[in-house]
């Protein structure tokens, strides 16, 4: 049993149109630098310098990892995780976001 | 064609939710399937501004899980702009990540709400159709 990973419909076109792929067991990050052997592109999508991107919020099965230990926390065999890009937007000029796949 | 039905309901809780959070931008998503969107769920928007909003995320993740075990789609993603036109800001065309998703502005900067739906591809905008009842 793997960890079934959710990829956002703005991701699936890095997974080949799936909506749910395996990762390994471990650190989220280390889930997430993984994907990317699968999946080329779609790390940097996720992640920048080993950090989570602000507007990308991870969920351990039903806990936003935010709440448990962030980038270092453990996932298992079994798990679920949720990769959901944020949903927000105004006036104010926002600068390095780069989640789209061009 | 491509225009999405809105339920003429649906539309009015949409401008109430819009007029409710005042000045603050309100946000929300509609759901449904094909293009007719059946379901408004209203959100939170953590960041209680006038110029931006952030939906909670953990409500965005709850009703992602609700659409999916409804088979529903996420048609549309709402916001207000409480003194600027109903137009995409460049933060807003910035965070637009969900491409599928139509982009509706309402605007409250008139005397009566101006509302607008757009498509956010590769950050270029296109205005699409919305019609008020059934398709």
């Amino acid at each position: 049993m793997a960890v079934k990973v959710r990829i956002p419909t703005p991701l699936q076109r890095l997974t080949q149109g799936k909506e749910e792929v395996e990762g390994v067991p471990g650190t989220v990050i280390a889930l997430v630098n993984n994907l990317e052997k699968h999946y080329p592109g779609i790390a940097e999508r996720i992640s920048e310098g080993g950090k989570i991107r602000r507007f990308v919020n991870i969920y351990l099965n039903e806990e936003d990892i935010r709440f448990l230990k962030a980038e270092e926390t453990v996932v298992k065999d079994g798990d679920e995780v949720s990769i959901v890009p944020a949903i927000a937007g105004g006036v104010f000029t926002v600068n390095s976001v780069s989640l789209q796949c061009h | 064609m491509d225009n999405l039905a809105i339920p003429e309901k649906i539309y009015e809780e949409l401008i109430r939710h819009c007029r409710e959070e005042a000045p603050y931008e309100a946000c929300g998503i509609l759901a449904g399937r094909g293009r007719e969107v059946t379901v408004a769920y209203r959100m939170t928007n953590t960041d209680r501004s006038s110029v931006s909003y952030i939906m909670d995320s953990g409500e965005q993740f709850r009703v992602m899980k609700e659409m999916r075990a409804e088979n529903l789609s996420m048609l549309a993603i709402y916001h207000s702009h409480s003194s600027s036109p109903a137009y995409p800001s460049s933060k807003d065309v910035s965070l637009a990540f969900y491409e599928d998703a139509v982009y509706i502005i309402v605007s409250l900067a008139g005397e009566e709400p101006v509302v607008k739906a757009f498509r956010i591809n590769n950050r270029e905008i296109t205005e699409t159709g919305i019609i008020i009842g059934r398709a």
